[in-house]
């Protein structure tokens, strides 16, 4: 890794990083995937990835509700926590002219 | 009557005599969390709330519509949303932050009412310091200072759940929730000397827990012993319709087997434990455990073959293996899952921005903490085109290894013993400049979230300097209760769990 992925990836991650904060974090992050390349030793040929814990043991249906509405209207409890909004909107800078 | 020392079992009872009332209760802890902020353990006090709360429960007693937990106080780690207290997960980012809902914990625990008609009648003390979005192993990642530990307050405290651990210690709840990912609720429950459980993946659901990792994060109770775990875990799990990942069969008494011999024929009231195996992992006792941390474990090994139980010695191949495949799909989904904060809805947005894509930029920048920005980069970096299948696919195969090795082991043995981690707390800062010496600590916790199995921690000691240590014990999946039956069974054998932290009056 280099300080051009390091950039590029707090780009990807919409994070702001100077300079000075990027050369901080680049030994971080090395050191991290000195520690993740020992994985690439292990063999996992026709292994499948586990995404979830419980797969390992059985499989799970996805459950499906009856599409119906349940919740009451909760709109000025939804809003009250908005940086900033506009008659019952949320408000974000103009995003088209 | 020091109720900071009762466990809530026998808090139960005494509500039930009308010995003490939950408006008495909750006062007295209210008190000694005002008097007792140099730990740090709560981000959020809402006395009028908490009291109104136990004026409900004490009406419930009082009109005979009262369960097990009526009118005891938790307090909620703040990784919880509530109504009514803030709900942080100690970032800046959700400073002030009100939640229009409850956690489902936060509602299978409270009080009950129309929307909420099996609620276990508890009262909520407020919400706890954490690691920022539970990203931590010592809570010196949270947003508004490190929390302290009881036992010496020039130590860590443990994390994430580090805030709702000292607060048992320090006896300023009588017990409390906590989340577990790699350790969060294990490791700061051995370092503040206290009993946790994190449940099987899927116990207990995960709506309105603030997300770090999805597929390994698991809610559980920290409490003083096994029996008052039980009591709490019990309450907290449900079925979720509204947690895809909660399990259909998820409720039950998990204090079921608590006073039970591990074999129900036996007749030998001196061995409980007679026809239990414990499984020794070789690799949980290699090179970089403490001679303490190991001394203290290998007795509590022994204590447990005392009351009857085998040892059997079994492998887990792949435990160091474990720290990179666990910091590579941690983040990977952290990234995905803290997309979310934007600066549009809620949280915290910028003061100057450019346009939106600057506004989303300065929100995140401003709000993040540096342990959550470092995993943040991770997370993106290893789920790009190109390192996708080395590192994010490459994780999840090792992780499925991983998780067949438990099951190895389980064949030989109904129960795994090992240490909660390398070695006690340690001190403030000794360790925040280096990121991986700090997951490095993680090495004995990380497995079990990844196999998605029950884990606990238990008491088993101090060190020379009077710092607590932890053993952990290690189930096959459901197996909660009969992990609290052992543990249930050894404290009633052993009194670490009753010592009382050395700096709390």
């Amino acid at each position: 890794m280099k300080l051009d992925d390091v950039q590029r990836i707090a780009h990807l991650s919409r994070l702001e990083l100077n300079q000075a904060e990027a050369e901080a974090v680049l030994p971080q992050l090395q050191a991290i995937f000195a520690l993740v390349e020992e994985m690439q030793a292990v063999d996992t040929t026709g292994l499948e990835p586990l995404a979830h814990p419980i797969l390992f043991l059985r499989d799970l249906a996805q459950p499906l509700r009856v599409d119906q509405v349940t919740e009451s209207d909760h709109r000025a409890e939804n809003m009250q926590s908005a940086p900033a909004q506009q008659d019952g909107y949320f408000l974000v800078p103009r995003v088209i002219e | 009557m020091s109720w900071h020392n009762t466990p809530i079992a026998l808090m139960a009872k005494a509500l039930a005599a009308k010995e003490v009332s939950s408006t008495e209760l909750t006062k007295y802890f209210l008190d000694r969390i005002e008097s007792g902020k140099q730990w740090n353990a709560y981000l959020d006090v809402n006395t009028h709330l908490s009291l109104e709360q136990a004026s409900a429960a004490d009406e419930l007693i009082s009109s005979g519509k009262s369960g097990k937990l009526t009118g005891i106080p938790v307090a909620h780690k703040d990784v919880f949303v509530t109504r009514g207290w803030k709900s942080t997960a100690a970032s800046k980012i959700l400073e002030g932050y009100l939640s229009p809902f409850d956690a489902t914990v936060v509602a299978n625990l409270g009080i009950p009412s129309a929307d909420n008609p099996n609620g276990a009648g508890m009262v909520c003390l407020g919400k706890t310091n954490m690691d920022e979005f539970a990203m931590g192993s010592s809570n010196e990642n949270s947003a508004y200072g490190p929390v302290l530990n009881p036992w010496n307050s020039e130590y860590v405290a443990g994390g994430s759940s580090g805030g709702s651990a000292a607060a048992v210690a320090a006896g300023l709840a009588p017990i409390a929730t906590g989340t577990d990912t790699g350790g969060s609720i294990r490791q700061p429950a051995a370092f503040c000397g206290l009993t946790g459980i994190k449940p099987s993946y899927g116990r207990v659901s995960r709506y309105g827990m603030i997300a770090y990792a999805s597929s390994l994060d698991q809610a559980g109770p920290i409490g003083k012993t096994a029996e008052d775990c039980a009591l709490l875990l019990s309450a907290m799990s449900s079925h979720d319709p509204r947690d895809s990942t909660s399990l259909a069969d998820s409720g039950e008494d998990y204090g079921r087997y608590l006073n039970q011999a591990w074999k129900e024929a036996n007749a030998n009231p001196a061995k409980p434990l007679e026809g239990l195996r414990v499984g020794l992992p070789k690799e949980f006792f290699a090179e970089g455990l403490a001679e303490d941390v190991a001394k203290a474990v290998n007795a509590a090994a022994k204590a447990l073959q005392d009351l009857g139980a085998q040892l059997v010695e079994v492998n887990l191949p792949k435990t160091k293996l474990s720290i990179p495949v666990y910091y590579v799909l941690a983040p990977a989904e952290a990234s995905s899952n803290l997309s979310r904060f934007d600066g549009v809805r809620y949280g915290h947005r910028a003061s100057e921005y450019r346009d939106l894509g600057d506004m989303y930029q300065k929100s995140r920048t401003e709000g993040f903490g540096a342990e959550v920005k470092r995993r943040i980069l991770i997370g993106t970096y290893v789920l790009c085109h190109g390192y996708y299948d080395a590192y994010y696919l490459q994780a999840q195969k090792i992780r499925r290894i991983i998780a067949a090795d438990f099951q190895a082991a389980f064949s030989q043995c109904d129960v795994i013993l090992g240490p909660v981690a390398p070695d006690v707390a340690w001190r403030l800062g000794e360790k925040s400049k280096d990121p991986v010496q700090m997951y490095l600590e993680d090495i004995y916790t990380l497995s079990t979230n990844l196999a998605g199995l029950p884990a606990m921690s238990v008491p088993c000691g101090f060190n020379s300097n009077n710092l607590p240590i932890g053993m952990q014990l290690i189930g096959n999946y459901f197996s909660e209760a009969r992990l609290l039956q052992v543990a249930h069974q050894y404290q009633q054998a052993s009194d670490w769990h009753l010592r009382q932290a050395s700096e709390v009056a």
